[in-house]
């Protein structure tokens, strides 16, 4: 089932992660396998609890597996590393900081010169349209400028690969579709792999080459939908009879599994 | 579950912005929402206003109760003559400044001790396993009941009575600095990992800050609890300070003198807290406000 690429940027090995839940073990990921090529776009959606960004942290370096590993560009993750940018599904701003601050965050710890840190950061904040609040403070923001600041500051690293955990859940349908596009028109000039997790079955076709149903208790792939859609992708393709029906399968896959019983908690 | 906002004092008018005649009224957040009722909608001038006048009401109440002439209660009038003598002929200010110079030792000493423990705390489930007895323990007994043995052990000069208020001032502030350390959201501490964070500046760079706001909140409660203490050690045992003071008007039955003395802790107390109030809400202004 999984698509063997040669030169896999992310690969998951066999992952199995396992939580104790008040006191009784409880299994997140149950052998997880997927490759991830170099300058790959993929979607995982499933329904909540599925372990979707249990898997994220995994290949984040936040988790220490119980079994099973997660590669990247060959060697073992076993720890956070600046190559690995992450969004995480709470913003996860820095409420003392400033949105520029939190911008040059990654940069400071680099110790990058302050003139060269605040050219990048004003070139993201512009990117992701908070240019004229870059002195505001995260309190002042509302859920989705949080969401473009931290995705500003993730992006800000310069990261090799792009980590995202529903990124645009918390915006509007028009501004969630405006930063899709700007996140492909990215993705296509600076060819990032990204792996990018959300809920919405339109998001994620739209966005992916690939796009990864999971299904929950256990948490694992439950199928994979290979979106032969071109880039750049077009507002006239969102209204096709192509997406629809890639749309149609991805929803499939999504709601009508097995032995799915969706977000009973 | 972890929580957002600080602190669990166990007095809400100690939390930023919780009700009380805080005048920390938010300035960079517009009122949005009425909170309290219409209460809010006073202005801040309108609301000085009252406060003076029922301050004003109060004294006149106490002069009215004072001249039917209940006994031996000392009108406002006589209090502020005695007050305008202990000024003058130096005692007052010798006696704050004594009790101020054994609050500020202790308190000083107290907090000093006790973020670098609260962080170890916080930080080092080992750590923690070790302190938290003692701390949960002592917590219990109230710093004056402390008194006797601090006399008995170190004698009747400063140290006894700076000790007790150093433990005043370092049980209040370890307790909320752990709560805040332990309360940072794992969350932001991963984000500074994936950012490229190594612990020690995680340490530095999140946790600090993050419980910054519980840290001030506990030596606020330190400072009271501090305060509290010191006129009680001194009604104890000391050669001077306000609590000596009142001990010695009580021998004479001199009510004028113990009423000043009241007032000038009062007083002292509340420039105290508002320094402090100050100093936090310019540290915390980043903080979301409920
Ligand atoms: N640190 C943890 N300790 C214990 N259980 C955990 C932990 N992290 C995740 N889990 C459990 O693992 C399962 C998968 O969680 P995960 O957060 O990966 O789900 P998800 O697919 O991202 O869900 P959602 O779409 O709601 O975000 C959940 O049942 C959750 O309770
Ligand atoms: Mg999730």
């Amino acid at each position: 089932m999984t698509t063997e690429t040669k030169n896999a940027m992310i690969r998951f090995e066999n992952l199995h992660q396992e939580f104790t839940l008040s006191g009784s073990k409880f299994t997140a990921l149950d052998g997880v396998n997927l490759s991830i090529a170099d300058g790959e776009f993929v979607t995982v959606v499933g329904p909540s609890g599925c372990g979707k960004s249990t898997m994220l942290n995994a290949a984040a370096g936040l988790l220490d597996p119980t079994s099973g590993r997660v590669v990247v560009d060959e060697l073992e993750v076993d720890g956070p590393s600046p190559r690995t940018g992450v969004i995480f599904q709470q913003y996860a701003l820095f409420p003392w900081l400033t949105v520029r601050k939190n911008v040059e965050f990654g940069l400071k710890l680099k110790k990058m010169p302050a003139g060269e840190r605040r050219a990048i950061a004003d070139h993201y904040l512009d990117l992701v349209g908070l240019t004229r609040f870059a002195e505001a403070l995260p309190k002042e923001l509302s859920g989705g400028m949080k969401q473009r600041c931290a995705i500003a500051r993730a992006y800000a690293v310069n990261p090799e690969i792009l980590l995202m955990d529903e990124p645009f859940g918390a915006l509007d349908a028009l501004t969630r579709v405006h930063m899709q596009e700007q996140l492909l028109e990215t993705w296509t000039k600076e060819r990032r792999t990204v792996m990018f997790v959300t809920h919405d079955v339109d998001e994620s076709v739209f966005l992916a080459s690939r796009v990864i149903a999971m299904a929950a208790r256990p948490g694992r792939i439950y199928q994979e939908i290979m979106i032969d859609l071109p880039y750049p992708r077009t507002e006239s393709m969102r209204l096709s009879d192509e997406f629809a029906r890639l749309r149609a399968r991805v929803w499939e896959a999504v709601y009508h599994q097995p032995d799915a019983k969706g977000a009973d908690e | 579950m972890a929580p957002k906002n600080p602190p669990t004092a166990a007095d809400t008018s100690l939390v930023p912005g919780g009700g009380g005649v805080s005048t920390e009224a938010p300035e960079n957040s517009p009122p949005r929402k009425p909170r309290n009722g219409g209460n809010r909608k006073f202005s801040r001038k309108v609301m000085l206003s009252i406060n003076l006048a029922s301050v004003a009401a109060g004294i006149i109440g106490w002069w009215l109760v004072s001249a039917i002439g209940i006994q031996g209660l000392p009108g406002p009038v006589e209090v502020i003559e005695r007050g305008g003598e202990l000024m003058a002929n130096g005692t007052l200010a010798e006696d704050s400044g004594a009790s101020l110079a054994r609050v500020l030792t202790g308190f000083a000493l107290g907090t000093l001790l006790a973020i670098p423990v609260g962080f170890l705390m916080g930080w080092y489930t080992v750590a923690r396993g070790i302190i938290e007895p003692y701390v949960q323990f002592f917590r219990t007994i109230p710093p004056l009941a402390i008194i006797p043995l601090a006399i008995v052990t170190m004698g009747i000069g400063e140290v006894p009575k700076v000790f007790v208020i150093f433990l005043a001032a370092f049980l209040s502030c370890v307790i909320s600095t752990f709560q805040g350390v332990v309360g940072v959201e794992n969350t932001l501490i991963n984000a500074a990992r994936v950012l490229g964070a190594k612990s020690f500046t995680v340490f530095i760079r999140v946790v600090v800050p993050a419980s910054s706001p519980f840290i001030l909140v506990g030596m606020r409660i330190g400072l009271g609890a501090a305060w509290a203490t010191v006129v009680a050690a001194e009604l104890i045992a000391a050669p001077n300070g306000l609590g000596f003071r009142m001990q010695q008007a009580q021998l004479y039955y001199d009510l004028p003198t113990i009423f000043v003395s009241l007032i000038a802790i009062g007083i002292l107390g509340l420039i105290m807290d508002r320094l402090l109030l100050m100093i936090e809400a310019r540290l915390t202004r980043w903080q979301e406000r409920r």
